[in-house]
């Protein structure tokens, strides 16, 4: 029996169906970026390790780069040409672009696609390596700047734009869930004595 | 022809108002595209092979099996590769470093050294076939360890002399009541733009069309074009958005390899650098040994200054980190000495890497001080006030602006100076010990030599072109605003497009000279647009275009001492039991001239401060003494600051200007980082009494330095 080294695949993506062939080495990164001209999911380091080519799937944060396109068939792929509402950019995304969450841009669309995913992972409780109470019956902590900083960490930003990227989540983590938390929003005005 | 009705007088200024960048939503959307991005009909990819050898010469490569690997089209070498020239002097004034001139002998200098590249139809087929070309070699004996005293150091020139010498230095700190002679020593470091290096190279009608990531097409155009021999007017570089450089993207290996396989192929290649090749072929900041030796009276003001420092070369270029020449600019001595010197090592070429020379070279000067401030019972910023000088210490030019002593005064304003208690090792909360630090900071203003070109168009709208790069400086944006202000229009009538060479030569993204360069050459070329139009031109249906040449304005500057200043404050907190450092607090505050987007700007003052947090407490290439190479050359291996390591941190300016430029313009690309890395390790030393002389304070630095070990 001959080897198979690729399939037809179906993926997908921002609610659209994309169906195609790829070598089975190749990487949902690759596959976005070479086969399907998505090209807003960025590759830094093709190793897992700097967050730029974060997508969201099934609705949770991860890293394009260690996921095979064909491990990635029947998942809800969504990248950050999928996040604005048409024309209507994603509160996150205005965040980004009103406080100047970034500089080259290179890293943004996974801050970007991590920020939203990290969102919804607070809204739903989860807690962080620097959350004080993590009993479930805690429910979400406060999101802080350092709650932020902390969730954040897996994405790179190599211009150094992390403080307006902070100011940008916290805004758009308020307009969410619609109370905000002033420490956050004011990129940490209770920690800053300057 | 309509009359052109385009300009208003009352007109709001636009330079000084914060403006969102104006390819902001092309990259908050993903449209945004990068090098690697733009899409080719009939597209191959290159995949670099590199030397497993640090040292030594290639001996064969088996390359038949290779070709037979599907879809390979090509593998390039030393023995089918086009020749290359090298004998000429590029745009900056230099010659080109070999490491970009590759596949032309079979010598190998250091561990990574492209030996050959495999072109096949996808970037999977290449990746494998590169990584089954087996390469023999012939291994030579390699060194690479850098030290003060190793006998190969020598001289060398770089942008600046090696050596100033005045006064008796000997016989200066002989006689001075606190002397510092002190040692201090940086790693490797390397910038790491989160894209990482890719072009794409085709023959268009008897062109050479090259898509890139760099920061200056110009530049990189005539590279090619010297390179390979070429008319000028035949070589067409564009690189629209680039995804960070920080001195590492200049002409290198891959254009120049996706050139000739082009040019075998006749179709497009690709070569994109991977991450780990990356440490190997985009450049890096040599490692530093710095001993300096201060000699002050008693009231704390200098008599003798020497700084030395030693960094590493390759063997095939001499590139001189001059990290001693921050002393010729920051303090003055009746004895003043400095040297750079440079070791040639079995290692790749170093090249410029933000805030070359002023970046380790301040934070061993500023470190110095401090010691100096302690010895003297001086608070640290009095201790630099006394010692401001009149004119330049080695030049004796008059500075074109120098207020660091405002810097100072609103920073230790902010920062809560004044309720400093100078004692070291006494603030304590929990296992948390807790200090603060300053540090000065000063980087060269310059100019390089640019043209644009304005049109205005009937519809009322205008057009910048300029070769300009928009590294994530803001400079797109910039621009704009300068244009605006130029036309006394509103921003959103002007259009600036950059990043091709076929705009006309500019200067390049680098030595903080970007903005200030290319908003010369627009401002020239937008103001004499206007009076036209104010004169009542009619304009064609094409539009009305102005060109503009600053070269012989830039050549006209007088000589003066032109830099930015800036005053660095950070507090840490050091935990006894672990030894993590953690800043808590920084603050800096700039004298960097016209500041043109506050918004862009607080973001790239903050930018350098990041990474003086990163080379402070993070960044180390360590080079491994048997490979030859850097141990974990990855992002996982090689730390840099990530959103837990930046807490809330400030930067603010001060009202400042160049009154010789248009628009006063000095440049902040890289004074953010100078003196940031010695205002970490300065307050340190205040939170534990300890002082670390090595960068970056590693935990078990800190640990080590508690339990007594003599050298932190």
């Amino acid at each position: 029996m001959a080897l198979s080294t690729s399939s037809v695949i179906t993926l997908k993506i921002n609610g659209e169906k994309h169906t195609l062939p790829v070598d089975h080495r190749t990487t949902l990164l690759d596959a976005l970026r070479e086969r399907l001209d998505l090209t807003g999911t960025k590759k830094g380091c093709d190793q897992g390790q700097c967050g730029a080519c974060t997508v969201l799937l099934d609705g949770r944060r991860a890293v394009a780069c260690l996921q095979l396109a064909v491990a990635a068939e029947g998942r809800e792929i969504t990248t950050i040409e999928g996040v604005a509402d048409g024309e209507r950019l994603h509160p996150v995304q205005q965040a980004f672009l009103d406080l100047d969450g970034f500089q080259c841009g290179y890293c943004t669309p996974g801050q970007i696609c991590s920020a939203i995913g990290m969102i919804q992972e607070h809204a739903a409780g989860w807690p962080s390596a620097v959350t004080e109470d993590v009993r479930p019956q805690a429910g979400p902590p406060p999101l802080t700047a350092d709650e932020i900083r902390e969730r954040m960490s897996g994405n790179l930003c190599r211009c150094g734009a992390y403080v307006a990227i902070v100011e940008a989540v916290a805004r758009a983590a308020e307009a969410h869930t619609g109370e905000g938390h002033e420490d956050a929003a004011t990129g940490g005005a209770k920690e800053a004595v300057i | 022809m309509s009359t052109a009705t385009t300009t208003t007088s009352a007109h709001a200024p636009s330079v000084g108002t914060g403006h969102t960048r104006v390819e902001g939503r092309d990259k908050v959307t993903g449209a945004a595209r990068y090098a690697a991005e733009v899409p080719f009909a009939g597209l191959a990819h290159g995949w670099l092979v590199l030397s497993t050898i640090a040292r030594g010469r290639i001996r064969s490569l088996d390359t038949e099996p290779v070709l037979a690997m599907p879809g390979v089209l090509a593998v390039l070498d030393h023995r089918n590769a086009p020749h290359l020239n090298t004998d000429y002097t590029g745009l900056m004034g230099l010659r080109p470093d070999p490491t970009c001139a590759v596949f032309q002998h079979d010598r190998v200098p250091h561990l990574g050294w492209p030996v050959a590249l495999v072109v096949a139809e996808t970037s999977e087929q290449a990746r494998e076939a590169a990584e089954t070309l087996v390469v023999h070699y012939e291994q030579e004996p390699h060194h690479v360890e850098l030290s003060g005293d190793h006998p190969d150091a020598h001289p060398v020139d770089g942008h600046e002399p090696a050596v100033t010498e005045k006064g008796d230095l000997d016989a200066r700190l002989a006689s001075s009541a606190f002397v510092v002679d002190a040692e201090y020593t940086t790693p490797e470091e390397h910038h790491n733009p989160m894209e990482p290096h890719a072009a794409t190279a085709r023959w268009d009608d008897g062109r050479l069309e090259v898509t890139d990531s760099n920061q200056g097409v110009t530049w990189v155009a005539g590279e090619l074009q010297n390179l390979f021999s070429l008319d000028p007017a035949s070589v067409r570089v564009r690189s629209e958005h680039v995804g960070g450089g920080f001195g590492s993207k200049g002409v290198r290996a891959h254009q120049v390899a996706a050139v000739m396989a082009a040019t075998l192929l006749q179709r497009p290649v690709r070569v994109a650098l991977t991450r780990r090749q990356m440490f190997a072929l985009a450049g890096h900041r040599s490692p530093t040994v710095q001993r300096v030796r201060l000699g002050a009276d008693a009231d704390g003001r200098l008599r003798a200054l020497e700084h030395r420092s030693v960094s590493r070369t390759s063997t095939v270029y001499e590139f001189v980190e001059p990290s001693a020449g921050v002393a010729r600019v920051m303090y003055d001595a009746d004895a003043h000495h400095t040297a750079n010197h440079v070791v040639p090592l079995d290692v790749p070429s170093p090249t410029w890497m933000r805030a070359p020379g002023e970046a380790p070279g301040s934070f061993a000067l500023e470190a110095a001080l401090d010691e100096l401030a302690e010895k003297c019972g001086i608070d640290p910023i009095e201790l630099r006030l006394r010692n401001e000088p009149e004119t330049g210490p080695v030049s004796g030019l008059p500075f074109a602006g120098r207020d660091l002593a405002a810097c100072f005064r609103e920073g230790a304003r902010r920062f809560g100076w004044a309720d400093r208690d100078s004692r070291p090792g006494v603030r304590r909360e929990g296992r948390w010990l807790l200090g603060t630090g300053t540090a000065a900071a000063s980087f060269p203003a310059g100019a390089q030599p640019s043209t644009a070109s304005a049109t205005a168009h009937p519809d009322g709208t205008f057009t910048i072109r300029i070769s300009a790069a928009d590294i994530g400086t803001g400079a797109r944006t910039a621009l704009t605003l300068i244009a605006a202000d130029a036309l006394q229009v509103p921003p959103e009538r002007i259009r600036v497009r950059i990043g091709d060479s076929d705009f006309g030569p500019a200067g390049i993204a680098g030595g903080s000279m970007g903005t200030r360069s290319w908003s010369w050459a627009v401002k020239a070329a937008a103001g004499e647009l206007r009076e036209r139009l104010a004169l009542g031109a009619g304009l064609p249906a094409q539009g009305l275009t102005v060109r503009s040449d600053t070269t012989e304005a830039v050549e006209a500057l007088g000589p003066a001492e032109r830099h930015s200043y800036g005053a660095q404050f950070a507090e840490v907190a050091v935990d006894v039991t672990t030894g993590e450092v953690r800043v808590r607090r920084m603050l800096g505050i700039f004298a960097a001239g016209r500041i043109v987007n506050p918004l862009t700007a607080r973001n790239q003052l903050l930018g350098g401060m990041v990474w003086g947090i990163s080379m402070a407490l993070h960044e180390e290439a360590a080079r491994d003494r048997a490979s030859g190479g850097v141990v974990g050359a990855d992002l996982a291996g090689y730390h840099v600051a990530t959103h837990a390591d930046v807490p809330r941190i400030e930067a603010g300016w001060i009202e400042d200007t160049d009154p010789d430029d248009p628009v006063g313009i000095k440049g902040i690309g890289e004074i953010g980082v100078v003196g940031a890395a010695a205002a970490v390790a300065n307050a340190v030393w205040h939170a534990t009494g300890v002082r670390h002389r090595s960068l970056p304070i590693r935990p078990d630095r800190v640990l080590a330095a508690a339990a007594g070990a003599p050298d932190a």
